[in-house]
């Protein structure tokens, strides 16, 4: 199993989500995050002093998948989320050990 | 004989007044952090309960009683308002001796009075934002209402001959003739000198100026503004003590003033920085009430749309006046109120116009015909108030800075003043806490939650 981590532009959450349901992955984690890379932030003004706003708002997608199913949400993921402008993020993908669905108890890739 | 009609308006002015308070603590509070929301809220409601006792027990006689030194401090006639139920205040006229025809029962004026007393301290307070021990503050708030706002208010707003047939009232007011309508010097200056003295007491916030603290809510600065406003009209239009043309002229002149102020602080904005704000258009209307406030009831409108825009220009610029000389103002008490109060207060020299107002003591301004006599009036009695305003708040900070301590420690300040001196959170948009109840008690997963059976 994999977890692919993405962290987005905010407003590609819709064209992500929906090329996962063609994929059939039913079911993702997001978080709003706050970061800086490559893309510089903004200034705000605020009674005539200027601040520099480097921190800004990203959204954090987690996805499990099977292995077999692993390349296609990477590739989905970041293809959906690209707008092709400096500050549209990164996916990554790392091994997953063990899962568990909590309430019935099924293991394995059975449970994601 | 008392005039119903009148009363009716001081009250309601009064209730005006009072909400002021409230809308500068959202003013305020929406410019802190969100971590310092509560406190600076608090900085300026204990106002209302601190000044309110102490306006009963001796603030108001010591503001209006009968004079003691020489236009200084009023005396003890009225302490624990004795000598206001039944009584009246007002003037005597040629026709009819003293209270005249046109009196208020004295306690519609002892309450709207008061509300000046409670604002005037809470403006004080945007200086210290973020840093100040709640108690130690409070403690800053009765005695500089004590020491400074109860005798200023008796040199400004204390006419000869209102409260008592032979009542003398105070030397700005009655020795001086200097003009001051509704407290340009004995509110704005007067609490913007002590933000001044009390910003360089405590020192600058950790990290300032160099960290970014930015407004956590606009929106509430806005709303602030807005009940400032609407509040000022009592302010403003009430100190005409009647229901009259003067209190109509203050009304147009507190609504034209702060008018070209939203306008004159924006095109400051537009050219300097490129933007319109929302901060900047609320200070903006609040520097035009705050310069109108003096003049209100001694301009005309075209005169009070002038002051306006040059006090919302001015005020605009002036707050870029503490990173220059390094005191950490938080919220510009000293570039809106003593700046806007100074405005406000000069140009009266210029502006005045007897025309307005028949009662008017001074002189004409500059502008309709005077010399430069009532200029300097002006400009002795606003340098006074700064003066010794100051001197009062720099003292007692320093007294309550040596042995209370005026500042949370340093890792208050870090987590926020809001959990260090009041132990709750503004803003709670999660449910979990990790915590636990009152009694240690916490619920076990299925408590609380429907267990649903398994469908699959």
């Amino acid at each position: 199993m994999k977890l692919v981590t993405a962290v987005v532009q905010p407003f590609t959450l819709g064209p992500v989500r929906d090329a996962l349901e063609q994929l059939a992955i039913l079911g993702m984690t997001i978080t709003e995050v706050k970061g800086y890379g490559r893309q510089k932030g903004h200034t705000e003004i605020y009674r005539g002093a200027e601040y520099d706003v480097d921190l800004i708002p990203k959204l954090k997608i987690e996805v499990v998948c099977g292995d077999d199913l692993a390349d296609k949400v990477f590739d989905a993921v970041a293809g959906a989320a690209r707008t092709g402008r400096i500050g549209d993020g990164k996916v990554w993908v790392t091994p997953v050990e063990h899962v568990v669905r909590v309430r019935t108890g099924e293991r394995g890739e059975d449970a994601v | 004989m008392i005039n119903t009609g009148d009363t009716a308006w001081v009250l309601a002015s009064a209730a005006l007044v009072m909400l002021m308070t409230p809308g500068l603590a959202f003013f305020y509070g929406g410019m802190v952090r969100s971590k310092s929301v509560l406190n600076m809220l608090m900085m300026n409601f204990i106002c209302l309960a601190v000044v309110g006792v102490l306006w009963a027990l001796f603030g108001y006689s010591w503001a209006f009683g009968n004079d003691k030194f020489g236009g200084l401090v009023g005396d003890g006639e009225f302490a624990g308002l004795a000598n206001t139920i039944g009584h009246l205040v007002g003037v005597a006229s040629a026709t009819a001796p003293w209270p005249g025809t046109d009196a208020l029962p004295a306690l519609s004026f002892v309450m709207f009075q008061l509300m000046f007393a409670v604002i005037t301290p809470a403006l004080v307070s945007g200086a210290i934002a973020d840093r100040a021990k709640f108690w130690s503050w409070t403690l800053f708030v009765a005695g500089w209402a004590t020491l400074c706002y109860f005798p200023v208010a008796h040199w400004v707003f204390a006419f000869d001959g209102f409260t008592g047939p032979d009542n003398v009232g105070g030397w700005i007011a009655n020795t001086l003739k200097a003009e001051d309508f509704a407290g340009g010097t004995a509110v704005h200056i007067n609490a913007g000198a002590a933000g001044l003295a009390l910003a360089i007491v405590l020192g600058r916030r950790k990290g300032w100026p160099r960290e970014r603290m930015r407004p956590h809510s606009l929106p509430f600065v806005l709303l602030g503004a807005s009940l400032l406003w609407f509040g000022w009209y009592g302010f403003n239009a009430g100190s005409a003590l009647g229901a009259s043309d003067l209190a109509g002229v203050a009304f147009t002149n507190t609504t034209l003033a702060t008018c070209t102020a939203v306008l004159g602080w924006l095109l400051v904005e537009q050219i300097r920085d490129g933007r319109p704000t929302t901060l900047g258009a609320a200070s903006g209307a609040v520097a035009g009430l705050v310069a109108i406030t003096p003049a209100c009831g001694y301009v005309a409108p075209m005169g009070a749309l002038a002051i306006g825009l040059i006090a919302g220009a001015l005020c605009a610029l002036a707050v870029g006046l503490k990173f220059r000389f390094g005191f950490d103002d938080s919220l510009d008490v000293v570039g809106v109120h003593l700046v806007g109060g100074l405005v406000g207060t000069l140009l009266i020299g210029f502006f005045g116009d007897n025309d307005v107002n028949a009662a008017a003591l001074g002189e004409n301004g500059l502008f309709y015909g005077g010399g430069f006599l009532q200029l300097g009036r002006q400009a002795l009695a606003a340098g006074a108030v700064l003066l010794y305003s100051f001197v009062v708040a720099t003292v007692l900070g320093l007294v309550i800075k040596a042995t209370l301590g005026f500042r949370v420690d340093e890792e208050s300040e870090a987590t926020g003043v809001d959990e260090a001196e009041h132990a709750e959170t503004g803003y709670d948009y999660s449910a979990l806490t990790g915590g636990r109840g009152p009694n240690g008690m916490h619920a076990a997963a299925g408590d609380t939650a429907t267990r649903v059976e398994s469908s699959s």
